[in-house]
């Protein structure tokens, strides 16, 4: 390379390409091992295990419930069959990036993608294919994931909108918890499970509210401020659960539950009718928080203020925002958020506070909103994954799998450092994300 | 509150120049040379630690903590709460230190802890029905409730007058050096860490990690007496160093944030403990729950005080790691290069420093000073491993390291502090009902103060009368002003 800069042959055909590679190789980031030889091991991970030592049964994927508006057959595939061949495509994609890589081009964004979507389909048939009974409704499984991923999705977002904006919410957690602790007080004092709602948001902005006067207010540091709101909350509610909930729990920890609004029709549609035309309105709430917060963040004027101070506060703030008073508001409403997701908790999936009801959820959101790339949309599919892992630990279970139920709960941690640590693409938070911001 | 940051002194001229050459010269300069030159700095205070830099190394340990995140635009003396000197006000520089605020945020933390206590409390409520007929009946009752909780809570901690002699009476506090023990281990982990500007979340998954390890050695391996304690002890100093020093591998190699890191190993540790415990190599022959079996009697800690007490070795051992920290911190090179690191890692790296080693290096030391804490549990206080052989003593780390502001004796100190409140609250609640949860209120509510010593000098008036602003200063000296927020 450096022999043909200093002296470049003109009548070598092939030095306009090398040039060419040259200003590519320079103009990108340096295109680095780690996707091709990750992908690699995977691929041989999966041959071998979900491929060669693939089960020999046929592992059946209920597609559509009785009560549906038309029948799908049910998907039967047989296992080591299926096996083979999803790693032998991952295989294929793996190849396919480490020719990009010989050539110093980065493998594009689908590759990695469809690489995970094919690595949990062979996972898939090789959990059902090897379980006692294999068989599993698909629909459930889907339906059950959306379910558990509300509470991350708000949470996540709640991440996204905090974090673009220059803060670090490590009190997702609390605000979770705050939200699910004062729904179920406010539903079950005023038995409306709307004003229930209503107050989760107010709470969790409340715990914002702390969150952005200490980081902005007093500069302390962002994720000290983050930890000790959680322990702060879960000191409180535990307390609160323990003296005056307990004590009367008629008056004060039976909230009525918000109603499931069933679509009529379009939530007969096998599959994807459950998912989204049959849900509670926290669900509901769920997809258009999800629009609105991309469609605010990145085709509004707000969106754009809101991330110019997250990247670059002295800029926006020479072009006259006000960088604090933008960060305090935002990271209130993003706690808002989250407090609606908390009182899924206790609105929607259980029926009374019990301490600690949100469980680390807190937490991984916060790994999906990383794993999300800091994106609304990329956080939703994130919060989806860990949901389905959730969910899928919870069936294997049920169905008998030699997969131990603990290492299920462990996926989505341990994706989340494969994609922290880039091997999963890079993921570059917001430059100011966590810098306080003074001016000077 | 960033008004006191400039000097100003009532007496003198304001003028900008004058102020930088007054008597603050030492405090003002000295901050802006640690923000700004750290290393140089530090090359020439390294082995003169003084009394006096008592303060601004406090300063500096938490204002690195913030510099974990990136080069950190906040001025060094945001969070000091530097006060004008000069004699007329040396009384108001006593009350305004950070001695002073630390011992103010907890009497702060206490009083809101009461209120909380007595708001919930039946008597305050029914008294609170007449509160305009007979407002005094209310205020004792609010008095009596918070008052009975903590006397209950000292009790539990410290002295008991109605224990059974001396040894009775005293045995709350050996309980308390038994609870503090992990704390002190794990908080000086976490304060290590944040000297060198990382944020070590995950104590939790490494105290797990050194328990699982120290577990197996104690009770799969069959040792002669004394070597076996010593082989339980390494197995987990091992096993945190590893999960530590793992994180720091991760972060120094892809430039992967900590925190994420360090919460995720927390959980896979975590997990991973859950599903060993379901292995026949873990669970206990005969047993359905998921525990281990007992650690052999060669494998734990001896009793420091005879069998009364549960007071065991380990806690010699923190008072051990407590000094080798300090020495670490402050006598040795390699200390010398994490708080470099810690103060400005692109002037560490410049000045020859090799970044990605020292942050390995002081996860994995920070992992080990965890894995104390593990082993503590395994092999002294619990002497089987169950799932929560961690119980929480790893966030509660956190909290301890930020109440010692990062000093090894500090954390130290920190630690006895919330081995109190643990092992009190145990008594309160059996005593008069309130929750063990208010301990959880009041240390955050501790170290939130402590942080923002701003805020805890305005609830007690004592923050500087805001006279004339220096504003011709501010366009001049923007490095160690800042606008309000």
């Amino acid at each position: 390379m450096s022999t043909t800069s200093t002296s470049p042959l003109p009548g070598k055909p092939d030095a306009p390409q090398q040039a060419g590679e040259r200003v590519q190789a320079a103009s990108a980031k340096p295109v680095t091992w780690k996707t091709p030889v990750l992908l690699t091991a995977l691929g041989i991970v999966a041959f071998i295990f979900f491929g060669l030592m693939g089960p020999n049964q046929t592992a059946r994927f209920g597609l559509s419930s009785s009560g549906d508006f038309f029948q799908l057959p049910a998907l039967e595939v047989p296992a080591f069959l299926g096996g083979i061949i999803l790693s032998v495509l991952m295989l294929g994609l793996a190849g396919y990036a480490v020719y990009l890589k010989t050539k110093d081009q980065a493998a594009p964004r689908w590759v990695p993608v469809t690489f995970i979507v094919l690595f949990v389909a062979a996972f898939l048939i090789w959990v059902v294919g090897g379980a006692r009974t294999p068989s599993i409704s698909l629909a459930g499984l889907i339906a059950g994931s959306v379910t558990l991923a509300v509470p991350l999705v708000f949470g996540s977002l709640s991440g996204v909108l905090c974090e673009r904006v220059g803060v670090v919410n490590i009190a997702i957690e609390g605000q979770l918890l705050g939200g699910a602790f004062t729904a179920a007080l406010v539903a079950s004092m005023t038995r409306s499970p709307f004003l229930g709602l209503l107050a989760a948001a107010v709470a969790g902005a409340v715990v914002s509210m702390v969150l952005a006067l200490f980081s902005i207010k007093y500069l302390v540091n962002q994720i000290i401020v983050g930890v000790v709101l959680n322990v702060l909350v879960s000191g409180l509610t535990g307390f609160l659960f323990n003296t005056v909930m307990q004590a009367d729990k008629a008056t004060f920890n039976s909230p009525d539950q918000l109603p499931i609004i069933d679509i009529p029709v379009l939530s007969s549609i096998p599959v994807i009718g459950p998912i989204l035309f049959k849900q509670s309105v926290v669900g509901y709430l769920m997809y258009i928080a999800v629009i609105v917060v991309w469609v605010g963040l990145f085709k509004t004027k707000w969106g754009l203020r809101v991330r110019a101070v997250g990247e670059h506060p002295q800029a926006a703030d020479t072009m006259g925002i006000k960088v604090n008073t933008t960060r305090f508001w935002n990271v209130t409403l993003g706690g808002a958020i989250a407090g609606i997701g908390g009182s899924f908790f206790t609105l929607v999936a259980i029926d009374s506070f019990t301490e600690e009801i949100s469980g680390g959820r807190g937490f991984i959101a916060l790994a999906a909103l990383i794993f999300g790339r800091w994106n609304p949309i990329g956080a939703f599919f994130a919060s989806l994954l860990f949901g389905f892992a959730d969910n899928l630990q919870s069936i294997v279970t049920i169905i008998g799998t030699p997969v131990p139920s603990q290492f299920m709960a462990m996926l989505p941690y341990l994706v989340t450092v494969l994609a922290v640590a880039g091997l999963v693409g890079r993921s570059r938070p917001p430059a100011a994300s966590g810098i306080p911001y003074v001016k000077g | 509150m960033t008004d006191q940051n400039e000097p100003q002194h009532p007496g003198r001229p304001a003028g900008p120049d004058a102020d930088k050459h007054n008597a603050d010269k030492h405090n003002a300069d000295k901050h802006n040379a640690d923000k700004h030159d750290a290393v140089k700095h530090h090359a020439d205070k390294h082995h003169l630690p003084k009394p006096a830099d008592e303060e601004t190394a406090a300063v500096v340990s938490l204002d690195t903590a913030g510099g974990a995140m990136g080069p950190s635009a906040v001025p060094a003396t945001a969070q000091s709460g530097k006060i004008p000197g000069g004699p007329e006000t040396l009384v108001r520089r006593i009350f305004t230190g950070s001695g002073m605020v630390s011992v103010l945020a907890v009497l702060l933390a206490l009083v809101l802890g009461g209120l909380l206590i007595a708001f919930t409390d039946k008597q305050v409520g029914a008294t609170a029905t007449y509160l305009l007929a007979r407002p005094t009946d209310f205020l004792s009752a609010v008095w009596t409730a918070a008052t009975r909780s903590y006397v209950a809570l000292f009790q539990g901690s410290v002295f008991n007058p109605r224990g059974a002699g001396i040894a009775g009476q005293f045995a709350p506090f050996m309980e308390t050096l038994t609870i503090a023990t992990p704390l002190i281990t794990a908080g000086l982990g976490v304060a290590l860490a944040f000297r060198a500007g990382l944020f070590n979340i995950g104590a939790q998954g490494q105290i797990i990690m050194a328990g699982i390890l120290a577990a197996w050695a104690g009770f799969a391996l069959h040792l002669p007496l004394g070597l076996h304690l010593l082989l339980v002890l390494l197995a987990g100093v091992i096993g945190g160093a590893f999960w530590g020093g793992l994180v720091g591998y991760l972060k120094a190699r892809t430039g992967a944030h900590e925190v994420i890191l360090t919460i995720m190993f927390n959980y896979i540790a975590l997990y991973l403990l859950r599903y060993l415990l379901n292995t026949p190599a873990f669970q206990r022959p005969g047993e359905s729950n998921p525990i281990s079996p007992v650690l052999d009697a060669s494998a734990v800690y001896p009793q420091i005080f005879g069998s009364q007490y549960r007071l065991h070795l380990g806690f010699l051992l923190a008072i051990a790691a407590t000094v080798f920290v300090w020495w670490l911190l402050n006598r040795s090179t390699v200390g010398f290069e994490f708080r470099a690191v810690g103060a400005n890692p692109k002037a560490a790296q410049t000045a020859g420093i090799n970044v990605s080693r020292s942050t390995i290096l002081v996860m994995a030391i920070a992992g080990a000073l965890a894995g104390l804490s593990g082993v503590a549990q395994v092999a002294g206080t619990e002497k089987v491993l169950t799932d929560g052989v961690a119980a929480t003593y790893g966030f509660d780390a956190i909290t301890v390291a930020l109440l010692g502001r990062s000093t090894p004796w500090g954390t130290f100190a920190a630690g006895l502090l919330f081995g109190a409140f643990r092992a009190g609250a145990v008594q309160m609640q059996i005593q008069t009902g309130t929750p063990i949860d208010i301990v959880l209120v009041v240390q955050s509510l501790i170290v939130l103060f402590i942080a923002a010593p701003p805020l805890v000098r305005a609830v007690f008036g004592l923050n500087p009368r805001r006279k004339k602003r220096a504003t011709a200063g501010k366009s001049k000296t923007p490095a160690t002003t800042g606008g309000a927020a």
